[in-house]
């Protein structure tokens, strides 16, 4: 079994799949076990500006452990950038590029693969959010829980999501001062779905921990509000918060300027769906604005057999719920595995052989964490009036350095669709591969108005470009947006290899 | 919050011997070091430095012991070190 990304979900599932019997290959894009929930060094190995951290240290002694006694095989600093299965092969092939610092090849052959490769921030672009300083949530807390080091002195944390509270906590208890938390959602809408927020009734004393300590340092909590521009000569020196109303329409008037050298923003988090995508899973559109996640079975199986997904991969709901799917996922794995493998072998693989038994305690547990998800999800979800914000001049792409200005005049040149925009203005074609700002280019080319009779034609892009080969009709220019035949930049000497050694394997799936 | 003294490596930024935490991430060396930008884009020459933290948006790339694109929010930092910030593509050509 592979399994990709060795935070939450990855971890758990390992563990979960080696304690069964089988033999396990863990790659992962950090240097040390815990992914970004629990990232960590040897400055924070103390669990500080950390939560759930005994939790954390029981799962990574079982996995160490286990990569001492050889069934867990772990592969850190991995990029993986496929996942395929060779044409009329039973095996998964997983491709990475190994070691940042001499980006070599590795490739593993794996019966079943579990991909729980997490979600990364969400941010929007505004005038100024390429200055040096401007930086996701997510960022501003790894620099803390990886490397004990603050990002600033004067810190506004924005956004929108349950998330910012830990970040804007950790700074605080870190010494930094927290100018104010900016949410752009209405938190009392959590009111709202009285149910949904029942059923996640554990998680209440960790939010009131956060704020018992923000407001232990009398740090302003604004919701209804966003930064809508950042300013600075170089560096960041100031960001604009104004008001904005339900839509996110900025509020004529309401403008404030608040200093601070770092801004962490996050909008929520975009599941990293791009290797499921590619491998064929099927993919739900979330509720906020733009985003996909994996769709599963009640085994976290995936449309294509023998390929499970975990955690985040499956829609945004935090580390309790990613651990669930990894223990549920690392259940199936091992099955699907011993059907696989222990039918040639009868191999180690056995004792998780036998009929599935639902573990209906744990299932009841994902269902709440879940419900808890949806209603987190619709809260918080990005509304359309931030395309407001940007002004001509900002950044939107920020690896091709493309503008709002040139996005319209790729439109006005008759681009109706995200695709013939990127085509004509170049968005999305830099080394993040459009994670950043795809999101932000698809509802930016759609809430531009279209003033000329025969701008672009509709349907056009339905014509030929099937990109990902699988010609499924249901894939649209957002889903297609997501899938990638190289999930990461690859040195082409890889490429040469990878030639080389799998002419079975040119990169095609199923 | 009471602090013990953290562990400190050598290393060279651009020429410039740094003394950085033994324990951290290149991109928090850098921050620490009170240095926000370590790379100029390829068109504006606009200065960037951390953004996405987490290995996604590569906009916080060095060029690390003569290997461009390194990912520095990644990248645990080594004793002895040669980081050099970047220009452009990083790879020594010039694009448009």
């Amino acid at each position: 079994m592979a399994i990709i990304g060795a935070g939450p979900a990855g971890l758990t599932a390992a563990v979960t799949a080696a304690d069964a019997g089988c033999a396990v290959c863990v790659l992962d894009l950090g240097e040390r076990p815990g992914g970004q929930f629990w990232r960590w060094g040897p400055a924070t190995g103390d669990g500080r500006f950390h939560h759930g951290w005994p939790a954390f240290t029981a799962l990574r002694d079982r996995f160490a452990a286990h990569v001492a006694g050889g069934r867990i095989d772990y592969r850190p600093g991995h990029a993986v950038f496929h996942v395929g299965r060779p044409r009329y092969g039973r095996m998964f092939r997983v491709h990475a590029v190994a070691d940042d610092r001499r980006r070599e090849h590795a490739a593993v052959e794996a019966a079943v693969v579990v991909i729980a490769t997490g979600a990364y921030d969400r941010q929007l672009p505004v005038p100024g959010w390429t200055l040096p300083g401007v930086m996701s949530a997510g960022a501003a807390q790894a620099l803390l829980k990886g490397s004990a080091v603050v990002a600033g002195r004067r810190v506004v944390v924005a956004g929108s999501g349950p998330f910012l509270l830990p970040v804007a906590a950790g700074l605080t208890q870190a010494g930094a001062r927290v100018v104010a938390v900016v949410e752009a959602g209405q938190p009392l809408d959590y009111l709202r779905h009285p149910a949904g927020v029942a059923a996640a009734w554990r998680k209440l004393p960790e939010a009131g921990g956060y704020l018992a300590r923000l407001a232990r340092h009398r740090v302003p909590l604004l919701s209804r509000h966003a930064v809508v521009a950042a300013h600075g000569d170089g560096r960041l020196q100031s960001v604009t918060v104004a008001k904005v109303g339900p839509a996110w329409e900025r509020v004529p008037g309401s403008d404030r300027t608040l200093e601070a050298d770092v801004l962490a923003a996050g909008y929520g988090f975009v599941p990293q769906v791009e290797l499921l995508a590619e491998a064929g899973a099927g993919l739900r559109a979330v509720a906020s604005e733009g985003g996909f996640a994996a769709v599963t079975g009640p085994d976290q199986q995936t449309a294509v057999p023998g390929l499970f997904a975990a955690g985040e991969t499956t829609g945004v709901g935090g580390a309790d719920l990613a651990r669930i799917e990894g223990l549920i996922a690392g259940r199936a794995a091992a099955r699907a595995v011993a059907s696989v493998v222990g039918r040639d072998s009868g191999g180690a693989a056995g004792s998780a052989r036998g009929p599935v038994v639902p573990d209906r305690r744990i299932e009841r547990q994902r269902a709440a964490l879940r419900r808890f998800a949806a209603v987190m999800d619709r809260v918080h979800a990005v509304q359309p009036g931030w395309t407001g914000w940007p002004d001509d001049d900002t950044v939107v792409c920020r690896c091709e350095e493309v503008t709002v200005a040139r996005l319209r005049a790729a439109i006005d040149l008759g681009a109706d669709d995200v695709r013939s925009v990127k085509l004509l203005a170049r968005p999305g074609m830099g080394w993040c591969q459009g994670r950043i700002c795809g999101q932000a280019v698809a509802a930016l080319t759609a809430a531009h108005p279209r003033d000329r009779d025969g701008a672009g034609t509709p349907g056009h892009d339905e014509t030929g470009h099937d990109e990902t080969g699988h010609g499924d009709t249901g894939h649209d220019d957002a889903e297609r947006a997501v899938s990638r035949p190289l999930a990461q930049p690859v040195p082409l000497r890889v490429l040469a290899e990878l030639g080389r050694d799998d002419e079975d394997d040119a990169v095609s799936v199923d | 919050m009471p602090e013990q003294p953290r562990p400190r490596i050598d290393i060279t930024v651009d020429g410039a011997a740094w003394s950085v935490p033994a324990d951290c991430t290149i991109a928090a060396a850098f921050t620490e070091h009170g240095e926000p930008a370590w790379r100029r884009t390829r068109r504006g020459a606009r200065p960037r430095g951390l953004n996405c933290g987490i290995g996604v948006c590569f906009d916080c790339l060095v060029t690390v012991n003569g290997m461009p694109g390194i990912r520095a929010c990644l990248a645990d930092v080594r004793p002895g070190d040669v980081i050099c910030t970047e220009e452009g593509s990083g790879f020594g050509e010039h694009s448009s």
